[in-house]
């Protein structure tokens, strides 16, 4: 158990080296001079000299990219070269709208998922499993961002039930925050949901089709029993790794429906940094995000290997 | 031993009268794909559209009623009309003609990007899966970090870096989709690197090339297929998201994306703007994903969507 | 033999499957009986309609696409016309089933105690400690060493042998009446098949059981039967008790399979002989006997056009043929089955099989 957590830990740590070093060299692929190109018409000598020197980017290649990394290492991104402030402070006051977001779609999904996924398994071929289908092949199928604008169409500018975007902090304004999550929530939720039924169906499918459960179903066990703890209970654990893989994706994914939603997250904050070319605000945003996608997978591999004890004792 | 029971064992008669599988090996295996394909009628349905579609893009000025810079700013924001079919927007434009134009970018940006990574991730797929060791790991491992990058996020930042532009956008995509196909590959070759066959031929002194060519390509061909399908329809959604937050295709090309962001801003004043452009995107996402299933389900059961694929594709690489 | 009343009467039983390729017909009129203590195996190849025939009789078959139709008595009861809920009172309690393959029919993530105690109290009511008491007592029958320290241990810390004796633990737990044992021994090696074989011959006789012995593997009929049914394309082609199969098979089809096996120690004697051809598959049946594209012994037009009835040939002993194969042919097949310990197959370890034939020559 423990050799597979440190190798599973070690092939993390990896992996998240090299994403360091691709987000490094984005910055470093920029045609000509970033800081030049940042201040564009507003240059000025002055500030292109403090820009430069505290970017280290008239240091050779490598030795950047050591002292950013080990800069980075604890918590030092650089600062903004629009607005001066620390990247890492930005990020810091971006992350919690994404979560926010993430999290609330992801239980969205799941809600909408698990049942129609079961029961489309368990009701294969009938009626209902058509419709779960159909449901996720269209979910699955709808960009995102169009489904937001057709959502804030109808529930804000027709119906006006709910504010059309913004987001505002649950600590500041409880209601206000929820009324705002919603529609947000529901659009990132049902891309979300569609990708999970489909899987919840095929694991419960599979399970199904287990030798042991013809074995609990000749033992005589009510089809209610063996559904719970001879099928669910062995599809679940595929269930929860892909849900936890899920919340990795949607982490990254909700870039573009913060746009729809004017949500200020991460993802309007890389966005706005593309535009504003501000590079160190884009790096620092990305490998945040890859770093948690990463951290969520090993997370998520770990309470694997703790649910099937299979894995465990190897 | 009596004759009797001998001789039938001599002259084998290999399969009786009522037997009805020999004319069925006769046929070419792509002609029995395709009828299987045919008669799911989901994925039938998606191939029409998207002939349609791709017809549509190669026509696209020639199919629009209005030209692409015809404006008639005393018709702003008219509702759908026999004249004005999805209406109009702001200038006064005609919307179906912008969509029927904006067929063109999408369905390009899509395929180059999805044929460009559908050759260099074979590639890769191929040579890691086939030679192993070292070259295999070290591949796979630089897939594994581009796939911690999620797909619109690295697709923004890549257009940030090389700023945006049709062929920029396309280049992004295409990084962003190699691994999945260089993934699908190696599975494939792994799996048939090892069947009998192949050792048998290699042991025979057959070169790695001739083997490639001859036993492994033809293997990985239908879930690369596959893939290709769903790709398409992903990589449509990937260049809408681009466009729509202004990092892909710029105007005054007319791009799905592009004009659902314009369409938001005027939402007040007219619900088709935002209607028939994402129409447009869905039915043709929807149709490659039906045909993308239609073939796994003609061609290779086993093989799981791109969308699964990816979701459950950080664990696969780890285990 | 049948002295006493039957406890599995099986009558006219039909299984068909609605399929996209038309309706299989799987299982064709199959009828048969056994009595308390007695063993009758059921041998054919893979699609014979053997194991979705036994697996009907309790309905353990999808349905739709499913149907079954005929009588299967258990006792006084006909199982055929009841419903999911009625036959759970039957499944497990009245008919046990063992089935292939042991490193899948347990569920990897509960115990061992879990699994041999959920239906003993579901089914007889017993308390979790009684249960547990119980399912060592199975256990120890069963020959696990340790079985109490063993009830919390996963399926996963045991051997493919240990496992198929759990599941055969399993399948008696609340005392059936029928044992039906589907390919319960081919996954096993051959010393760990003998050992269960006799294990089973051993509680049989304990517990006055009716088993129903489903193997594609004449050396274990050899070893376990007491009558033999032959399926060939989900019909019975030959039925009879067990040395007679061995000594005067009188159906193309057994003669065939006979023919089939190697013989240890006496490989040079005879060429081995496959039967030419493929099973039909079961939405293309041929017309006539199902039997009569593949047969060494097909006469006329009759074969092709009518299908031969189940008729005696012996007292006791059946044959679904026009043509009965002579018996000097017959004998001439069976002596590899006889020579030189009976119950010889292409794995055969000799100790193994005196093993499982002891007590029974």
């Amino acid at each position: 158990m423990s050799g597979y957590v440190l190798r599973r830990v070690g092939q993390s740590l990896l992996a998240l080296l090299g994403v360091s070093i691709v987000v490094f060299a984005l910055m470093h692929l920029v045609p000509g001079d970033p800081i030049r190109t940042a201040l564009g018409t507003r240059f000025d000598q002055d500030v292109y000299e403090v820009l430069l020197a505290r970017s280290g980017l008239d240091q050779p290649i490598p030795i950047q990219y050591v002292d950013w990394l080990t800069s980075a290492l604890v918590g030092d991104l650089g600062v903004s070269f629009r607005t001066g402030q620390p990247v890492s402070d930005a990020l810091m006051q971006r992350l919690p709208a994404t979560a926010l977001l993430a999290v609330a779609a992801l239980l969205v999904g799941i809600v909408i998922a698990l049942p129609a996924g079961i029961v489309s398994a368990v009701r294969q071929g009938k009626p209902v499993d058509y419709a779960a289908n159909g449901f996720a092949q269209v979910g699955v199928s709808v960009p995102d961002f169009w489904y937001g604008i057709l959502l804030i169409l109808v529930f804000a500018q027709i119906l006006g039930w709910l504010p059309p975007s913004g987001y505002t902090s649950p600590l500041d304004d409880p209601v206000d925050a929820l009324r705002r999550l919603i529609l947000p929530a529901v659009t990132a939720g049902v891309v979300t949901g569609a990708i999970l039924t489909r899987f919840v169906r095929s694991s419960v499918l599979e399970a199904m089709s287990a030798d042991h459960v013809r074995l609990a179903r000749a033992k005589g066990m009510p089809s209610g029993y063996v559904l719970r703890h001879h099928v669910l209970r062995n599809a679940w654990i595929p269930i929860i790794t892909v849900s936890g893989l899920q919340l990795g994706t949607l982490l990254g994914g909700i870039v573009v429906v913060e746009v729809v939603f004017a949500w200020n997250g991460l993802g309007r904050l890389a966005l706005d940094a593309v535009v504003r070319r501000d590079y160190p605000v884009l790096q620092g945003a990305v490998l945040l995000i890859a770093g948690v996608f990463l951290l969520i997978n090993l997370l998520v591999d770990l309470v694997y290997a703790k649910l099937d004890p299979r894995i465990a004792a190897s | 031993m009596s004759d009797q029971e001998q001789q039938p064992t001599d002259a084998p008669e290999p399969r009786g009268a009522g037997l009805e599988q020999p004319e069925i090996e006769h046929r070419p295996r792509w002609r029995e794909t395709l009828s299987v394909l045919m008669s799911n009628r989901l994925a039938a349905v998606g191939l029409v559209v998207l002939v349609v579609m791709v017809v549509t893009a190669i026509l696209g000025h020639r199919l629009a009623p209005y030209a692409l810079d015809a404006q008639d700013l005393t018709r702003r924001f008219d509702p759908p009309s026999a004249d004005h079919w999805f209406g109009t927007d702001d200038l006064g434009q005609d919307v179906f003609s912008r969509v029927v134009i904006g067929a063109r970018s999408s369905l390009l940006v899509a395929g180059v990007s999805v044929g460009i990574s559908m050759v260099v991730g074979t590639l890769l797929g191929l040579l890691a899966g086939y030679r192993g060791g070292w070259m295999d790991s070290t591949l796979m491992r630089t897939m594994d970090v581009l796939f911690a990058f999620p797909v619109v996020l690295l697709a923004i930042a890549l257009v940030a870096v090389f700023g945006p532009s049709l062929r920029n956008t396309m280049l992004a995509i295409a990084v962003v989709f190699t691994p999945i196909f260089a993934r699908v590959v190696r599975g494939s070759v792994l799996s048939v690197r090892e069947q009998l066959y192949v050792r048998a031929v290699r042991s025979l002194g057959a070169g790695d090339l001739r083997i490639v060519l001859r036993h492994v390509l033809p293997n990985v061909a239908a879930p690369v297929l596959v893939q290709t399908s769903l790709s398409l329809a992903f990589a449509i959604l990937t260049e809408a998201a681009l466009s729509y937050v202004g990092v892909g295709v710029q105007p005054p090309t007319p791009a799905w994306g592009s004009m659902l962001s314009d369409a938001q801003r005027y939402m007040a004043q007219g619900w088709w703007l935002s209607v028939f452009p994402g129409l447009a995107i869905f039915v043709t996402v929807m149709s490659f994903n039906l045909l993308g299933d239609g073939l796994r389900d003609a061609l290779d059961p086993q093989q799981r969507s791109i969308i699964e694929a990816r979701g459950a594709g950080a664990k696969d690489g780890d285990a | 033999m049948m002295s006493e009343a039957p406890v599995l009467s099986v009558r006219d039983l039909e299984v068909s499957f609605a399929t996209k390729r038309g309706v299989a017909r799987v299982v064709r009129g199959v009828s048969y009986e056994v009595a308390a203590g007695e063993t009758l195996a059921i041998v054919g190849e893979s699609g014979s309609g053997k194991s979705v025939s036994t697996l009907a009789l309790t309905k353990l078959i999808p349905i739709p696409p499913g149907r079954v139709t005929g009588q299967a008595l258990l006792g006084d009861d006909d199982l055929v016309p009841l419903s999911e809920r009625q036959l759970l009172e039957y499944r497990g309690t009245r008919v046990g089933y063992v089935f292939q393959d042991p490193m899948t029919s347990l569920n990897p993530v509960h115990t061992i105690g879990r699994q041999l105690t959920e239906h003993t109290r579901y089914h007889l009511g017993l308390s979790e400690s009684q249960a547990r008491e119980r399912a060592v007592e199975l256990l120890e029958q069963v020959g696990i060493p340790a079985a109490e320290s063993r009830l919390d241990d996963h399926p996963h810390q045991f051997s493919g042998g240990m496992r198929q004796r759990v599941v055969i633990a399993i399948g008696l737990a609340c005392d059936p009446d029928v044992l039906i044992a589907d390919e319960a021994t081919t996954a096993l090696d051959v010393t760990t098949q003998a050992q269960i074989l006799d294990l089973v011959r051993r509680l049989q006789r304990e517990r006055g059981m009716a088993v129903v012995w489903i193997t594609h593997d004449l050396g274990v009929v050899a070893g376990i039967a007491d009558r033999v049914l032959v399926m060939y394309a989900g019909e019975v082609v030959e039925q009879a008790g067990v040395d007679t199969l061995f000594d005067l098979p009188r159906h193309p089809y057994t003669v065939g399979l006979l023919e089939s096996l190697p013989v240890l120690g006496d490989l040079e004697r005879r060429d081995l002989t496959a039967i030419p051809g493929l099973p039909p598959p079961p939405t293309h049946l041929p017309e006539g006997c199902a039997f009569h594209p593949r047969c060494a012994f097909r006469h006329d037009e009759r074969c092709a056009t009518e299908r031969p009835p189940l008729t005696e040939v012996a007292p006791g002993h059946s044959i679904r043929s026009f043509y009965a194969v002579p018996e000097e042919a017959a004998r001439a097949a069976s002596t590899a089955a006889r020579l030189p310990e009976p119950g010889s197959d292409r794995t055969t370890d000799p100790e193994g099989r005196d093993d499982a034939r002891s007590g029974r020559t």
